[in-house]
């Protein structure tokens, strides 16, 4: 009860901009650690691929990156309901700086998916199911900026693009099922399905302490990017109330 | 007295008597002329990627027409009474949609046999094209909908739809051009094109509702 309380308490947004700040500096720490580890077993402890060779450490950073691409566009599903049914500011806060990171993700597994499809496949890009659905989350993500930036309003740009976040996840699955008839070449996911992993122990550890590391890392820029959209709420509230009263001022000088 | 829905549906209809609704076929025709300038004269070769053609022109004449949908009755305050009409929004929304497509969607199917005329197109395909076109614009003007409502009022709206709505109307795209393959018997594609229109007929209209009421000032 005391920590549903401690964690509800958090919704106000002043309280929130300061768990943040106390939270950063550690969530920092902790990121640099963690990447570190996960670095030298990438690099250094797992063994090279006897096919692939030293090409499949890339591995090690698309993998993750493709994972927290989609995790970050369930997350602004999960706050755009937040958005839509509680009408909560965090919640769209959240969402709002969940975005760009997303995109910035989405690039990532792009570009290591492209880096590794040169030696792999011979080619830079392949029209093949996995990467053209990347392709279009990622011009989802765009999409999704352009809407918010359109709308100079932050209460109305929040609620136009919670419900875009929801027609967007509905399409998610259509999109991807159609892409993946359409086309497919991609080797089928390997960690996660029934039954054992068909990957190696020795490069299965390396891969999930290298996820944790990503999503730590995407833990800490997105609570300082929702403390900074926070910080800039508050300067335009104090810049239309500043410039809410100086007009009046302004109005009373003829008067006299 | 007409129900509201019928009133809506006529006055759209009559307002697109006025003119702007052949537009979009002009548009259509406009990239089917653009192609061989783009690929080269070859008509073996516009002959076998015609249908792809003819769907990229009927989608982007769909989407580019969509930010007049609601943008009309935004400035003119038509929108204010439909809010208030004694119809749910959804239905006013979807007869709304309903008038858009039968004034700006059926041209651009009857017209894309006639324009596969010109691109060497087999009158066998260009039938298989029509009817594919007869499903997915619908698809794409109630997904569309969505896209239209949510710009609805502001300044830069106008390139702001389509990019919202291109990536969302990729299956519409590739089971349309599968369902016009002439290579392809069988009605699969074609009936996966009927259902996406049917789901989207339900999503289209409650998501533009919703982003209506609550972006209403």
């Amino acid at each position: 009860m005391a920590l549903l309380s401690a964690v509800t308490s958090l919704a106000n947004p002043s309280r929130f901009a300061a768990f943040a700040e106390r939270l950063t500096p550690w969530l920092i720490g902790v990121t640099a650690v963690v990447f570190a580890v996960a670095l030298y077993l990438a690099l250094v402890v797992a063994p090279a691929d006897y096919q692939q060779g030293e090409t499949v450490r890339i591995m090690f950073i698309h993998v993750p990156s493709a994972w927290l691409a989609m995790f970050a566009y369930t997350l602004m599903a999960i706050a755009s309901l937040g958005v839509l049914i509680w009408r909560h500011p965090i919640a769209d806060v959240s969402a709002k700086a969940a975005a760009p990171l997303g995109a910035a993700f989405t690039f990532l597994a792009l570009a290591t998916g492209s880096l590794w499809g040169k030696p792999m496949w011979g080619t830079w890009w392949v029209w093949d199911a996995r990467l053209t659905s990347f392709l279009i989350l990622f011009i989802m993500y765009l999409g999704l900026m352009a809407l918010r930036s359109a709308i100079e309003e932050p209460s109305r740009a929040a609620k136009a693009c919670a419900i875009l976040t929801l027609v967007g996840s509905v399409n998610i699955p259509i999109i991807k099922f159609s892409v993946d008839w359409w086309n497919t070449l991609h080797q089928p996911a390997s960690v996660i399905r029934a039954g054992r992993p068909t990957m190696d122990p020795s490069i299965l550890w390396p891969l999930l302490i290298a996820a944790v590391a990503f999503t730590l890392l995407f833990t800490t820029l997105h609570l300082v990017g929702m403390r900074t959209e926070l910080l800039r709420r508050r300067a335009r509230t104090l810049r239309l109330t500043a410039a809410a009263s100086a007009p009046s001022a302004l109005a009373a000088e003829p008067a006299e | 007295m007409p129900s509201p829905l019928s009133a809506v549906l006529s006055r759209d209809l009559a307002l697109a008597r006025g003119g702007g609704a052949g537009l979009g076929v002009v548009f259509f025709l406009l990239v089917v002329t653009v192609t061989p300038f783009a690929v080269g004269p070859d008509l073996p070769l516009l002959g076998r990627i015609g249908p792809a053609i003819l769907w990229l022109g009927a989608l982007l004449a769909t989407l580019l027409g969509l930010d007049r949908l609601l943008q009309a009755d935004h400035e003119d305050g038509g929108l204010d009474l439909m809010h208030l009409a004694p119809a749910p929004l959804e239905l006013v929304v979807a007869a709304k949609i309903l008038a858009h497509w039968l004034t700006t969607g059926v041209p651009l199917v009857v017209a894309a046999p006639l324009f596969a005329v010109m691109l060497d197109v087999g009158p066998q395909t260009s039938l298989k094209v029509a009817a594919s076109l007869l499903l997915g614009t619908p698809a794409l003007a109630c997904l569309g909908a969505v896209g239209a409502a949510l710009t609805v009022g502001l300044r830069r709206g106008g390139l702001l739809v389509p990019v919202l709505i291109l990536p969302l109307a990729i299956p519409v795209l590739i089971f349309g051009v599968a369902a016009s393959d002439p290579a392809r018997d069988g009605f699969g594609p074609l009936g996966v094109l009927a259902g996406l229109a049917l789901g989207y007929a339900v999503l289209g209209p409650v998501a533009a509702a919703a982003a209506l009421r609550l972006l209403r000032d």
